[in-house]
C-alpha cells in the first residue's frame, strides 16, 4: 500500500473551509477565554471570600472534567434545559468557558506574582482599584503570564479537534470525512497532523515576538 | 482644626492573637520630624502603616490634619471609609517604603509622573515637567529615563521619595527608608530627608538610624512590645541617665551611629 496525498489535497477548497472554521473558533474562543478568565481571576482576587468561593467551584469543575464530556453535556444535554445551540455556537461556547477556567488560574498566579508593596504604593498615591489593575498589575504580570497563556492557546487549538464529535464542520471533521470518502484514512490523518503542527508553530512564533516586545518595554 | 499633623488616639492593633500595638496615643506636630525607634517587632512599622491605613487598627482613631483616616464614626459605630473618602484622607500623605516599591515597568520619570497623570489627570507633558522638578530635587534628573532595575538602591529610594512628593503631600511617612540599603548608600537618602526636614516638611520616620533620629528628629518615640514607652526631644531621650530598656536597645546599635549620642 502506498500513500496518495493527491486524493486529499484535491479537495483543497473543502479543507480550507474546515481550516477556516478551526481558526475562527480557536481565535474567537481563545479571546473570549482570556477575557472571561481575566474577569474571573479579578473577581476572585478583589471580590471577597464569598465571591472567591462561588467562582472557585465552576473553575474546579471545568478543570477537573474532560473537555469532551463538557461539550457532550453542552451540546446533547443542553436541550434538556432548553439550551439548543447549533454546533459552531456550542463549540465556541465550550472552548471559551473551558479555556476561561485555565486562564483564570494563569491570571491568578499573575496577580500573586506582583509584590503587595507595589499595590500599596499605588494606593498611597491615590490610584483607584481599576487604575491599579490597568496601570500596575496588568503590565507587571504581562511577561509572566504570556508563556503559559500561549501554551494554553496551543492546547485550545488542538482541543478544537474534539468539536468534530459534536458535528462542528471544522478541520478534523472535514478532512477525516474526505479520507473516508476517498478510502485514504491514514493520509487524511497525516495531513491533519501537519496542518495543526504548522498552526502551532505559527502561534509559537507570534508568541515569541510578543514576548520580546513586552520584555523590551518592561525591564525587570 | 488642630495643631497636630497626625493625632493618634487609643490605637490598638492585633494580628490574630498577637497584640502588636497597645493603646497608642501620640501627637505628631506640624513641620517637625518625629522618629519612631525601637527593636524589631516593637510595632513601629505597624503604627506608621496604620497612619496610611495600609494596616487597619482594631481600635482607636487616627486623624490626619483633623480628618479621620480609614474609619469614620457613624450612627451605628465606626465604619470603614469609602474608597473615595480614603483617597481624600490619604492625599495629604506621601509614603516611602523600606523596599522602595517602584513599579519596574516604568522609568523613574514614569514612576514619579504616574499619579499626576492618572490621579490629577494632567497631560503627559505637564505631569512630566513636575516630575522632572521632583527628580531634580532628589538629584536624579539625569537618571529620569532609567528603569528601576538600572538604578542603585539609594537612587531607587530617592525616586520613591520623589514619587511620594509629586502630589504635594503635607506629611511624609518613611518606613525604614534605609534598611534595605548598603551602608554606603544610606547617606544619599538621609541627605534628601534632611533637606526635606529643613524645608519644614512634617515627617514621621521609622528608623534604625539612631544618629539620624538624634540629629534631625525633633521628637523621638520609643516603642517596645507594642507600647509607646516614651517620647520626647532627642536631647532628653538620649541624655543620661537613660531609660534602662532604651539603654539595652542602644547597646545593640552602637555600631550604627548610636555612639553619636553617647
Amino acid at each position: 500500500m502506498s500513500f496518495d496525498f493527491a486524493v486529499i489535497l484535491a479537495k483543497g477548497p473543502q479543507i480550507l473551509s474546515g481550516l477556516g472554521v478551526t481558526v475562527l473558533i480557536w481565535l474567537a474562543g481563545t479571546a473570549l477565554a482570556v477575557a472571561l478568565g481575566f474577569v474571573v481571576a479579578t473577581a476572585r482576587r478583589f471580590g471577597g471570600p464569598l465571591i472567591n468561593l462561588v467562582l472557585m467551584v465552576p473553575v474546579e469543575v471545568l478543570r477537573g472534567t474532560p473537555f469532551l464530556i463538557q461539550i457532550f453535556l453542552l451540546y446533547f444535554g443542553g436541550p434538556y434545559i432548553g439550551l439548543r445551540l447549533d454546533p459552531i455556537t456550542a463549540g465556541l461556547l465550550g472552548i471559551s468557558v473551558y479555556g476561561a477556567a485555565y486562564y483564570s488560574e494563569i491570571f491568578r498566579a499573575g496577580y500573586q506574582s506582583v509584590p503587595p508593596g507595589h499595590v500599596e504604593a499605588a494606593e498611597c498615591v491615590g490610584f483607584s482599584r481599576l487604575q491599579t489593575i490597568l496601570f500596575i498589575l496588568l503590565p507587571e504580570m504581562a511577561l509572566l503570564v504570556l508563556p503559559p497563556s500561549m501554551n494554553m492557546a496551543i492546547i485550545l487549538l488542538k482541543d478544537t479537534a474534539l468539536l468534530s464529535l459534536i458535528t462542528v464542520p471544522e478541520m478534523t471533521m472535514t478532512v477525516s470525512a474526505i479520507g473516508s470518502q476517498q478510502y485514504a484514512f491514514v493520509e487524511s490523518i497525516v495531513v491533519l497532523a501537519l496542518v495543526y503542527w504548522a498552526l502551532v508553530e505559527l502561534a509559537n512564533w507570534l508568541g515569541r515576538i510578543t514576548e520580546r516586545k513586552i520584555a523590551k518595554l518592561s525591564v525587570t | 482644626m488642630t495643631d497636630s499633623a497626625i493625632s493618634i488616639k487609643n490605637v490598638s492593633k492585633q494580628f490574630g492573637d498577637t497584640v502588636v500595638l497597645r493603646d497608642i496615643n501620640l501627637e505628631v506636630p506640624k513641620g517637625q520630624v518625629s522618629c519612631l525607634i525601637g527593636p524589631s517587632g516593637s510595632g513601629k512599622s505597624t503604627l506608621l502603616r496604620c497612619m496610611a491605613f495600609l494596616e487597619q487598627a482594631n481600635a482607636g482613631t487616627i486623624l490626619i490634619e483633623g480628618e479621620p483616616v480609614g474609619f469614620v464614626d457613624g450612627p451605628n459605630g465606626r465604619r470603614r471609609q469609602t474608597a473615595a473618602e480614603l483617597r481624600r484622607a490619604r492625599s495629604k500623605i506621601g509614603m516611602v517604603f523600606q523596599q522602595f516599591n517602584l513599579w519596574p515597568h516604568m522609568t523613574a520619570l514614569g514612576n514619579v509622573s504616574a499619579s499626576l497623570r492618572r490621579v490629577r489627570k494632567m497631560s503627559k507633558a505637564e505631569a512630566e515637567a513636575i516630575a522632572m522638578r521632583q527628580l531634580e530635587k532628589v538629584d536624579l534628573k539625569e537618571r529620569a529615563h532609567h528603569y528601576p532595575s538600572q538604578l542603585s538602591g539609594g537612587q531607587q529610594q530617592r525616586v520613591a521619595i520623589a514619587r511620594a512628593l509629586a502630589l504635594d503631600p503635607t506629611i511624609m511617612l518613611f518606613d525604614e527608608p534605609t534598611s534595605a540599603l548598603d551602608p554606603e548608600l544610606t547617606g544619599e537618602v538621609l541627605n534628601v530627608m534632611r533637606t526635606l526636614a529643613d524645608e519644614g516638611m512634617t515627617m514621621v520616620v521609622v528608623t534604625h538610624e539612631i544618629g539620624f533620629a538624634a540629629s534631625v528628629g525633633n521628637k523621638v518615640c520609643f516603642l517596645d512590645h507594642g507600647k509607646l514607652l516614651f517620647h520626647d526631644t532627642p536631647e532628653k531621650v538620649f541624655a543620661a541617665p537613660r531609660n534602662p530598656r532604651l539603654e539595652q536597645f542602644l547597646d545593640t546599635y552602637l555600631d550604627r551611629g548610636a555612639f553619636l549620642v553617647q
